[in-house]
């Protein structure tokens, strides 16, 4: 190796009291690449001393240090007697303070048997969903309760939280709410009269709209929007009220965090959702009315008429009453999820996520339910 | 010591102004960091210590003024040159800012991988090394971050800010949330090691206790600028109601005795 200036280098030679490594140039962290790599593979022969000669280093820093002592002491190991030669003043301090942290260590985490980890992995994730649920279940028991007082005693109720986050989960969504159920109204008008259209059955694309968009998509689209929405949000503004110990500083002053913040939360949701699912249905129908009229040239009127003939206010019923237990539920799991934090900040990413997916999951579920027990009343 | 004028500055900053939005914190603020010191910036909350070195350190874009490192005013430079300063120098933040998703070694190996084309076991050996040298047990490279005490997470983030054995260490309250115990073991860690390794620390503190242990000067921001410089003595006599009262306070009366004996 003859690199000098920014890298680190060194000689071999064999001298009558043994092999010697001169040791010259840079020895800091960004040019020992090399030396590194030829002072592992040196392997003195000859006589049993072997010197490493620090006469002509310019500089040295703790990796250049790490590098010299390491050889010493693997060439040691190997049963050679092996010294540091003219080593300048500057230096020793450096090399003795190396010397004094040699200690083992790993870098990646430690890893067991792969086998082991996918079946514990499986494991905990059952049992962890077997506490959640009733978790969850003691939660819900515990909002019925503290409902129950509220009822019991009004005065208890937070009108302005409550107030605040009407606004938030309710109105601010009105927006976003009406677009998209706008959006499906025509899309699914669009396939209805494409598909309806190959039987001669236009006509019937104004209940195909009617229908499905009051029995089911309109409130089942609102509360999927909502949970993205506020059951997120949810999760997001207690957790980081857990991290920042706010709620541990309500329960010290004697105020119920299930009080303050989670019953404001879930009731304007359950007032909300069932106002945004009414907006989302008479968008939805307009959506499909528009539709109508551009591709099947039926009119608006023709339209009105159909749906007041042929479609009953029954469906629109059994879409509006699901609306606040499906609130119930986005609500629940956004306290809840948010009232699990712990640890840091990405804490409250994990559960925001959580609390998405599982609130989605339980809407669908819950209307799985109502549609059994529809069918089974024949409502 | 040996005179100022003889020293040669590795920091120098010259009419620094620096604001956000209409709230000035810095005005014409003049300062010398020389090498082979531990200056220690001091003032009371909200007079931009922090502020002050993430200026230094390019994480705030001042209004005025220039910033010079190494005698290179970065402002001049070239991403290229200002990326090669900045291995130059390491950083401890408040909290140790580790990443939270690498082990203790790896995120001491982040800076090495990333500049730096060394072989993976010389990587390991060095991480291993600096582990024990800010005096972590062995067995503290494999941990997460979520895994360690607020010391221990503090120790590792100076094993990283060392870890291309830089010439400047910048230090944001490194003892701020440690038991007095930890505090002063961290603080006679920094000693140690500038001793050892050379090092030139720019260190933010509240704590009178480090100012005494291991500050060689003292910087006192007020008023929007560097008020004085100088030693501990040169802090005592100096004729300012705020640094009267923070160096003749009740705290740091006690720093002071705890010093003498």
């Amino acid at each position: 190796m003859t690199q000098t200036g920014e890298f680190a280098s060194l000689k071999f030679s064999d001298t009558p009291e043994g092999a010697r490594a001169e040791i010259q140039g840079r020895w800091v962290i960004a040019g020992l690449a090399e030396a590194d790599t030829a002072l592992r593979q040196w392997r003195p022969s000859g006589k049993p001393a072997v010197a490493l000669d620090l006469a002509a280093l310019e500089r040295l820093d703790t990796a250049g240090a790490w590098v010299l002592h390491r050889t010493r002491k693997t060439l040691r190991a190997e049963g050679l007697q092996v010294e540091y030669i003219n080593v300048q003043p500057d230096h020793t301090a450096l090399l003795a303070r190396v010397e004094a942290n040699d200690a083992p260590g790993s870098v990646e985490p430690r890893q067991s048997n792969i086998v082991v980890v996918v079946l514990a992995e499986i494991g905990e994730t059952m049992a962890d969903a077997v506490n959640e649920a009733r978790a969850l279940l003691g939660f819900l028991g515990l909002l019925m309760a503290t409902l129950g007082r509220t009822i019991a005693n009004p005065r208890r109720l937070r009108g302005t939280p409550l107030v605040y986050h009407l606004e938030a989960v309710g109105f601010n969504a009105v927006p976003i709410v009406a677009l998209i159920s706008f959006l499906i109204g025509v899309v699914l008008a669009y396939q209805g009269a494409t598909q309806l259209r190959q039987f001669g059955a236009e006509i019937f694309t104004v209940e195909l709209v009617a229908i499905s968009v009051l029995r089911e998509i309109g409130i089942l689209l609102t509360a999927i929007i909502i949970a993205g929405r506020s059951g997120s949000a949810f999760t997001a503004q207690i957790g980081s009220m857990k991290l920042n110990e706010e709620i541990d500083a309500m329960r010290t002053l004697a105020l119920d965090p299930m009080e303050m913040l989670v019953l404001p939360r879930v009731l304007a949701l359950i007032i909300a959702l069932p106002m945004l699912g009414f907006i989302a249905d008479i968008m939805g129908l307009l959506g499909g009315a528009v539709m109508c009229w551009v591709v099947l040239d039926i009119t608006p009127a023709l339209y009105l008429q159909r749906l007041n003939e042929w479609v009953p206010l029954a469906h629109f019923w059994v879409g509006m009453i699901k609306a606040p237990f499906f609130a119930l539920m986005i609500g629940l799991v956004g306290c809840f999820e948010g009232l699990q934090v712990k640890g840091s900040a990405e804490s409250v990413g994990q559960l925001t996520t959580k609390a998405v997916v599982e609130s989605i999951f339980m809407v669908i579920v819950v209307d799985a339910i109502f549609s059994i027990y529809f069918a089974v009343i024949g409502f | 010591m040996s005179p100022q004028q003889e020293r040669e500055p590795i920091i120098s900053i010259r009419g620094l102004k620096t604001a956000f939005g209409a709230t000035v914190i810095h005005d014409e603020l003049d300062l010398d960091i020389y090498r082979g010191e531990v200056l220690g910036i001091v003032g009371g909350s909200g007079t931009g210590k922090s502020v002050l070195l993430r200026t230094i350190i390019g994480l705030n874009h001042q209004k005025k003024g220039t910033i010079k490192v190494f005698d290179k005013d970065l402002d001049a430079l070239e991403s290229a040159e200002r990326r090669a300063i900045e291995r130059r120098w390491g950083v401890l933040f408040q909290n140790g800012a580790l990443f939270s998703s690498l082990t203790v070694a790896q995120n001491i190996e982040v800076p090495m991988r990333e500049h730096l084309a060394l072989p993976k076991a010389l990587m390991d050996e060095i991480a291993a090394m600096k582990i024990a040298m800010v005096g972590l047990p062995p067995d503290a490279g494999t941990k997460y971050p979520s895994e360690l005490s607020g010391g221990m997470r503090k120790r590792a983030g100076l094993a990283r800010a060392l870890a291309l054995d830089p010439e400047i260490v910048f230090l944001d309250e490194p003892t701020a949330g440690l038991d007095p115990i930890g505090a002063s073991a961290f603080d006679a860690l920094i000693k140690e090691l500038q001793q050892a390794l050379g090092l030139t620390v720019f260190l933010v503190t509240h704590d009178l206790d480090t100012l005494h242990a291991i500050c060689d000067r003292i910087a006192v921001l007020a008023e929007k600028h560097v008020i004085v410089t100088g030693d501990m003595g040169q802090m005592l006599s100096f004729d300012h109601p705020w640094v009267q009262e923070y160096f003749h306070g009740p705290r740091g009366r006690a720093a002071l005795q705890a010093k003498e004996q």
